[in-house]
């Protein structure tokens, strides 16, 4: 053994306890900081939901934009909000959050003073800003494409806030399979629970072109249907002939 | 997770307090329940005068805990972590930055705006250590902090946790399976064995209760009749069979090497190899538990 190094200096400084607003701060800082680190984790969500897009329209918008009844129908308004919805769900920190329960560092978060909540609300709040980063992109390839909105930016903003509130909503599903088994797979697998939600549902054509057993379950599904309802809704896209027709489907 | 059964223990203020079990799996399952990270199914623990289950969150403010392998982010840098750390425990930025320039000693300034992942074993230990040690806690608790390391990194690390205790008063409990390379690091010594505590003093108490010396004795012949008749001679306190051959523990080891050679000729057992030392905190733990600790790499 060799003769004792120097020690830390001694200090007064001490633990003070927890703060809710601090800690959430802190973790979420963290969850950010680690988004650019990470591409691979956001880069998916924005090439599928580009390519489903315009695949989508590619096969379906003169299809669906001539069937009689659907005069001026816009296919690419229809189709935005479901791009949108493939963009902000399924992303989230929880693969991270395994990292962290396998690591060992999940257990360090808990020994500090901090509160529950916030190291997994922080990762929250880290996500919300992801799908809101992942809304941009996909907007502006709608715009590119001729999609416009006649309620103006605020109509746009709220369409964002929509996508991300519903992205945001579906985090809790891989966050407890992380919190539950700490599997990596286990997390990467939840994505599917979102397949029903999202292809038996008027996703690619409107309700009423749906063959009849499809149209009855897309009519039961209503939840994420809702939430692309909304974003083609009236109040939301305007009052174009399309936005009517789309928010009654 | 493994049980923790009958472990009746105090550590004192200041102290180096040591555990040691076979798998290191109960000392890890004590460790967590005392840091607040389990709750124990029955009996209670206090730390620094704390309930671990109704009080846990009084219990936090004053630790500080590195548990086994470094649990830190690699995708962080070093000076992302510890600023984060010491968020968490409530310290203001300038606070941060004070902490961890009185913490230079166990931090690699070269190092710590680099992610942790380029880091190596020891430099990991090191500000994983830093990061216990952010908020400036009165009790640390270290669970198996040398594994994993080279023996340059290892020493290293037992000489940060003596300062720690020497010149800053802080007492540390620590978990390790590398007996004697720690063995004149803690104050007082407690092994585990099948979940409960079988041997608690100071190393050389423990050593003493197995006697004052050790003869280690390497056969080429069946031990069997070896060990009836060393049993038989007068200052043999004990003998074992070690994974080196056997162990007799005996009261003067000078006087006893010529009578044991005798007793081992007269039986005719082939003796490749006589050896007299002292006893170590193996042989202890050998002699309590009836097996050699398993070290992890």
């Amino acid at each position: 053994m060799t003769a004792p190094t120097n020690a830390p200096a001694h200090s007064t400084i001490t633990a003070k306890p927890s703060d809710f607003i601090r800690d959430l701060i802190t973790i979420a800082t963290r969850a950010l900081r680690a988004i650019p680190r990470e591409p691979e984790t956001f880069i998916p969500a924005l090439f599928i939901p580009a390519f489903f897009f315009i695949v989508n329209v590619g096969a379906l918008q003169d299809l669906t934009e001539t069937i009689p009844g659907n005069s001026g129908f816009s296919y690419k308004e229809f189709q935005l909000p479901t791009a949108i919805i493939f963009a902000v769900t399924g992303i989230s920190r929880a693969p991270s959050l395994v990292t962290d329960l396998q690591s060992g560092y999940f257990d360090r978060l808990l020994l500090s003073p901090a509160r529950r909540l916030p190291l997994l609300l922080g990762l929250m709040v880290a996500d919300f800003v992801l799908v809101i980063g992942l809304c941009i992109p996909v907007l502006l390839l709608g715009f590119v494409l001729g999609v416009s909105f006649g309620t103006g930016p605020l109509g746009v903003l709220m369409f964002v806030l929509i996508g991300a509130l519903w992205g945001l909503a579906f985090t809790g599903i891989p966050y407890a399979i992380a919190l539950k088994t700490a599997n990596p797979g286990a997390v990467g697998a939840s994505f599917i629970l979102f397949f029903p939600f999202a292809f038996l549902t008027s996703s690619t054509v409107p309700l009423e072109n749906l063959t009849g057993w499809l149209r009855a379950v897309a009519q039961s599904t209503r939840s994420p249907t809702s939430s692309r309802q909304c974003g083609r809704s009236p109040e939301i896209r305007g009052n174009g002939p399309s936005s009517e027709r789309a928010s009654s489907r | 997770m493994s049980s923790v059964r009958g472990v009746d223990l105090v550590v004192k203020t200041g102290e180096i307090w040591r555990l040691s079990d076979q798998t290191a799996q109960v000392s890890l399952t004590l460790v967590k329940m005392l840091t607040t990270l389990l709750k124990p199914t029955s009996g209670t623990a206090n730390v620094l005068g704390h309930d671990v289950v109704s009080n846990a969150s009084a219990i936090r403010l004053r630790i500080g805990a590195a548990l086994q392998e470094a649990s830190l982010d690699d995708k962080q840098s070093g000076r992302e972590i510890l600023r984060m750390q010491g968020a968490l425990y409530g310290l203001t930025s300038s606070e941060i930055d004070t902490r961890i320039e009185e913490l230079s000693s166990v931090i690699d300034f070269e190092a710590i705006d680099r992610w942790i992942g380029t880091y190596s074993g020891g430099m990991k230990r090191r500000l994983d250590l830093a990061a216990s040690l952010i908020h400036n806690p009165d009790l640390l608790f270290l669970d198996e902090p040398t594994t994993g390391l080279d023996p340059t990194s290892r020493i290293q690390v037992w000489d940060e946790v003596r300062a720690l205790n020497q010149e800053l008063g802080k007492t540390i409990f620590l978990t390790t399976q590398y007996l004697e390379e720690a063995d004149d690091l803690a104050d007082r010594v407690g092994i585990i064995n099948q979940g409960k505590i079988v041997g608690e003093g100071t190393p050389d108490d423990l050593k003493r209760k197995i006697g004052a010396d050790v003869l280690q004795i390497r056969l080429a012949s069946d031990p069997e009749p070896a060990i009836a008749a060393l049993q038989q001679l007068e200052g043999v306190d004990n003998v074992e069979r070690g994974p080196n051959g056997l162990l007799v523990s005996v009261n003067n080891g000078a006087a006893a090497v010529s009578p044991v050679a005798i007793a081992l000729d007269g039986i005719g057992a082939v003796v490749s190899a006589l050896t007299l030392r002292t006893p170590t905190l193996d042989d202890v733990f050998l002699e309590l538990t009836g097996d050699r600790i398993e070290v992890s790499a």
